[in-house]
C-alpha cells in the first residue's frame, strides 16, 4: 500500500509501498520478486537511509527467539525493538551492551546502523557484540554471518544501511549488571577545553558525554556539561530503590501530539533552553543515583519530540574527527556558533578505537546536533562538510539526508571495497535506498 | 496455570491475542496449518513471558481431524479462541465455487466443527470459555464482500445459540465482533484511521471482556451504531447502495 513516510527529521518525505512481514518464507517471496527494495525498522534514523520505493516494514517480524539468563545472550527476530528488550532484560540482571539514545529502534535498525552509546571509548559499537546473525540476500539465501563466518557480509552489514539484504536474526551478548539504576556524576564545564580535558580525566567511566551549548562564545566557547556514570552496585541505592533494585519506578509518557509551529525552537528558546539546562547545574560536580531510563532516553520521555521542529523537519547533523584533529571540532563549533542555527542539543563525545569496514565511529570526537529545515540551510551544512573532510573526518550515514556523493566516498576509507561487498550480495542493486541512490552505492 | 487454545494462530490478531493472555499467565496451546512456522511463536511467549508455550498441527478446513485434534492436546484448554478466517477475493469466490468454499468452508464450517467438539467437551465439565472472532461483515450482506460475509453471519449466529444453550451449564461464549484491523489481512486497503483498531488493541479488549464475561464485544465501539444504522437501512434502499 502506498503511505507517506519520513523517519525522525521529517525529512525528506516519500511516497512508498509498504510491505509487512511475519514470516521468513512471506519475506523471501518478496524479496526474489521485488527491486528498489530497502528494509525499515521503527523509523528512527534520521534521513533518508531506510526509505525507498518498496519498503519491507520489519516491525512485526518482532519473535523472541532465546534468551540465555545465565550466560547473558539473546537471540532475536530483527523487528524486536529494543524496548521490548529491555523490558525482558533488566529484571533478569542483563542490560543491553550498548544503547544509542533512543530504545525504539529495532535490533536490526541497531546492527544496519552499527550504533554507537555513551560507552563507545570503553565497549565499542553494537557489533563488538554479535556473536551471529542472519541476512537475507537478494538471491532469497539466507546467510548466517558473523566475525568469522562470511565475516566480508558481517562486516558489510554492520554499519551496511540495509544495502547486503535484509537482517532477519540476531543473536548477541548482553552486559550484567545488579540494578536498573545509574549512579551519575554531571560536571559543569566553562568552556570547551575544560570539558575535553574533563572527558579525559573521567574516561574510565564506562559512560561519558557531554551536552555542549553551541551558541556560546568568547570565554564560554564549547559551555558544557558532562555527564559520567556507571551502572549502580545494590548498596549505592536507597532504602526505596533496594526494595526492588531491577525493577523501575512506574513511570509517566508524555507526548506532542502534533507539530508545532517551526518559530517555536528559535534562537531566543534555544538560548533560554540552555540557560535553563546549563543554570540547573548549580554546583561544579552533582552525583545522583538515578534510573537508567533518563540517563540512557532522556528523550524518549517525550513521545514525538521530533514534532516540535515542525512540519518542515529537521536534519541532525553528525560528525566525527580523530583525536588529533580538535582544531577542526573548534573549527567547525566556530561555524555553528557565529551562525546562530544551532540547535536544542547538542551532543559531544569522545569515542574510543574501532576496526570497522563502514561503520561510523573511530577515535575522536563526535558531535550531533540538529538544524531544522530553514533556507540557506544545505549551503551552510556543504560548508560544514568540506571543513569536516579537509580536517579527515565523517558523517554518520544514520542521520544523514543530503550529503553530496563526493563527500561520503572521500571521507569514508573502505566505501570502494564495501561497495564491491554490497554488489557481491546485492546483484542488480535490488536493494536501494533513497540514501544510496543520492551517494551512488547502489549504481 | 489456566491454558488457552488459539485456533489459527499465526495471525496477526492470533499474536496480539497469545502474548496477551501470556502475558496474564496463561499457558498458551498455539493451533495453526504450519506447526514450524509457529515455533518463533512459542519460543517468543516463552521469552517473553515465562509461560509454557505449545504448537499443534490444525487445518480449519480438515473436519474430520478435528475431534482427534482436540483429543491429543496435552492439556484440555480453559478458554478456546477461534481466530482463523479467510478473507478470499470476493469477485473470485462469485466465479469459481472452490474459492467461494474456501471462505465458507474456513469461517463457518471449519469454525463450527472444531467448537462443536470443545463446546460438548465444556458442556460435560460445566466449565469453559469459547471466544470466537467473527466479524461486523457479517452483520448484512453487502455486494464487495457477501460471500465472507454471509459466512460470517451464520458463525455470528452459530456463536449465540452456542451461548444460549451452553448458559446453563456455566459456559462462556463470547462474539467478537471487530471492524477494521490493522493487519496483513488488510495491508493493502486503505482503512479509515478513526475506525481501525491495532491487534494489539484488540488483544486488550478481547481479555477484558472475556474476564467481565461479555456476551458480544465490539472492537472500536463506534462500529456497533455503525452497524446498528446499516442494519435500520429499509432493504429497497439498501440494495441501490454501493458498498
Amino acid at each position: 500500500m502506498q503511505k507517506r513516510l519520513a523517519n525522525w527529521g521529517n525529512y525528506p518525505a516519500v511516497a512508498s509501498d509498504e510491505s509487512v512481514f511475519t514470516q521468513e518464507e512471506q519475506l523471501r517471496e518478496y524479496v526474489v520478486a521485488n527491486s528498489h527494495m530497502i528494509a525499515r525498522g521503527n523509523g528512527r534514523c534520521y534521513g533518508d537511509a531506510s526509505l525507498g520505493k518498496h519498503s519491507i516494514s520489519m516491525l512485526k517480524y518482532d519473535k523472541m527467539l532465546a534468551f540465555d539468563t545465565t550466560n547473558g545472550i539473546i537471540d532475536l527476530q530483527a523487528g524486536v525493538t529494543l524496548d521490548q528488550v529491555l523490558d525482558i532484560i533488566v529484571p533478569r540482571g542483563w542490560f543491553l551492551p550498548v544503547t544509542p539514545g533512543t530504545k525504539y529502534i529495532t535490533i536490526g535498525g541497531a546492527v544496519a546502523s552499527d550504533v554507537h552509546g555513551k560507552n563507545h571509548h570503553v565497549d565499542g559499537a553494537f557489533s563488538g557484540h554479535i556473536i551471529d546473525m542472519d541476512v537475507l540476500t537478494a538471491s532469497g539465501n539466507t546467510i548466517c554471518c558473523s566475525a568469522t563466518q562470511h565475516p566480508d557480509l558481517f562486516w558489510a552489514t554492520c554499519g551496511g544501511m540495509g544495502l547486503t539484504g535484509v537482517i532477519t536474526r540476531v543473536k548477541f551478548s548482553l552486559k550484567k549488571i545488579s540494578t536498573a539504576y545509574i549512579n551519575q556524576t554531571q560536571l559543569k564545564a566553562k568552556n570547551l577545553d575544560e570539558v575535553l580535558r574533563l572527558f579525559d580525566e573521567y574516561k574510565h567511566y564506562t559512560y561519558s558525554m557531554a551536552w555542549i551549548d553551541c551558541l556560546q562564545k568568547g570565554d564560554s566557547f564549547g559551555r558544557s556539561i558532562l555527564i559520567v556514570g556507571e551502572h549502580a552496585t545494590p548498596e549505592e541505592l536507597n532504602t526505596e530503590q533496594k526494595k526492588a533494585p531491577l525493577t523501575l519506578p512506574a513511570k509517566r509518557k508524555l507526548t506532542l501530539p502534533f507539530n508545532l509551529p517551526s518559530f517555536a525552537l528559535n534562537t531566543f528558546t534555544v538560548k533560554a533552553f540552555n540557560w535553563l539546562y546549563y543554570g540547573k547545574n548549580y554546583k561544579k560536580v552533582m552525583h545522583k543515583v538515578i534510573p537508567y531510563e533518563p540517563f540512557f532516553y532522556p528523550l524518549d520521555a517525550i513521545l514525538h519530540w521530533n514534532r516540535g521542529y515542525g512540519k518542515a523537519g529537521f536534519v541532525q547533523y553528525q560528525f566525527v574527527v580523530s583525536l588529533e584533529q580538535k582544531a577542526g571540532l573548534i573549527a567547525i563549533l566556530q561555524r555553528i556558533s557565529d551562525k546562530g542555527w544551532g540547535s536544542f542539543l547538542a551532543v559531544l563525545k569522545v569515542f574510543g578505537k574501532q576496526e570497522s569496514l563502514i561503520s561510523f565511529p573511530m577515535e575522536g570526537y563526535t558531535l550531533a546536533l540538529d538544524f531544522p529545515i530553514r533556507k540557506g540551510l544545505f549551503e551552510f551544512l556543504d560548508e560544514l562538510d568540506e571543513i569536516v573532510l579537509q580536517y579527515g573526518g565523517r558523517l554518520y550515514l544514520s542521520k544523514d539526508a543530503r550529503m553530496k556523493q563526493e563527500i561520503f566516498w572521500n571521507s569514508y576509507p573502505n566505501a570502494g571495497k564495501f561497495a564491491d561487498i554490497v554488489k557481491q550480495y546485492n546483484s542488480d542493486n535490488r536493494f536501494e535506498s533513497l540514501q544510496s541512490e543520492r551517494l551512488l552505492l547502489t549504481k | 496455570m489456566p491454558t488457552v487454545l488459539v485456533l489459527g494462530a499465526g495471525s496477526d490478531m492470533a499474536v496480539a491475542i497469545a502474548r496477551k493472555f501470556a502475558s496474564e499467565k496463561y499457558d498458551i496451546q498455539l493451533a495453526g496449518r504450519h506447526t514450524a512456522a509457529l515455533q518463533p511463536q512459542q519460543q517468543d511467549l516463552q521469552v517473553r513471558y515465562g509461560i509454557n508455550a505449545t504448537t499443534h498441527a490444525f487445518d480449519a478446513t480438515d473436519f474430520n481431524s478435528h475431534a482427534a485434534f482436540y483429543a491429543a492436546l496435552p492439556a484440555q484448554p480453559d478458554i478456546t479462541i477461534c481466530v482463523f478466517g479467510l478473507l478470499g477475493d470476493q469477485e473470485k469466490a462469485q466465479q469459481t465455487w472452490q474459492e467461494a468454499a474456501a471462505i465458507i468452508n474456513t469461517n463457518y464450517t471449519g469454525a463450527v466443527s472444531i467448537l462443536n467438539v470443545v463446546a460438548e467437551n465444556y458442556a460435560a465439565k460445566k466449565q469453559g470459555t469459547i471466544i470466537g472472532i467473527s466479524s461486523v461483515a457479517g452483520e448484512r450482506g453487502r455486494q464487495s464482500n457477501y460471500i465472507y460475509g454471509s459466512a460470517k453471519a451464520g458463525f455470528t449466529a452459530y456463536l449465540s445459540g452456542l451461548r444460549n444453550r451452553l448458559f446453563r451449564s456455566g459456559v462462556h461464549v463470547m462474539s467478537v465482533q471487530p471492524g477494521f484491523v490493522n493487519t496483513r489481512m488488510t495491508q493493502h486497503l486503505t482503512l479509515p484511521p478513526l475506525l481501525t483498531a491495532q491487534p494489539e488493541a484488540v488483544a486488550q479488549a478481547v481479555f477484558s471482556a472475556s474476564k467481565k464475561r461479555k456476551n458480544v464485544l465490539y472492537v472500536k465501539w463506534h462500529w456497533k451504531y455503525i452497524m446498528l444504522i446499516i442494519k435500520l437501512i429499509p432493504e429497497g434502499i439498501f440494495k441501490k447502495l454501493s458498498l
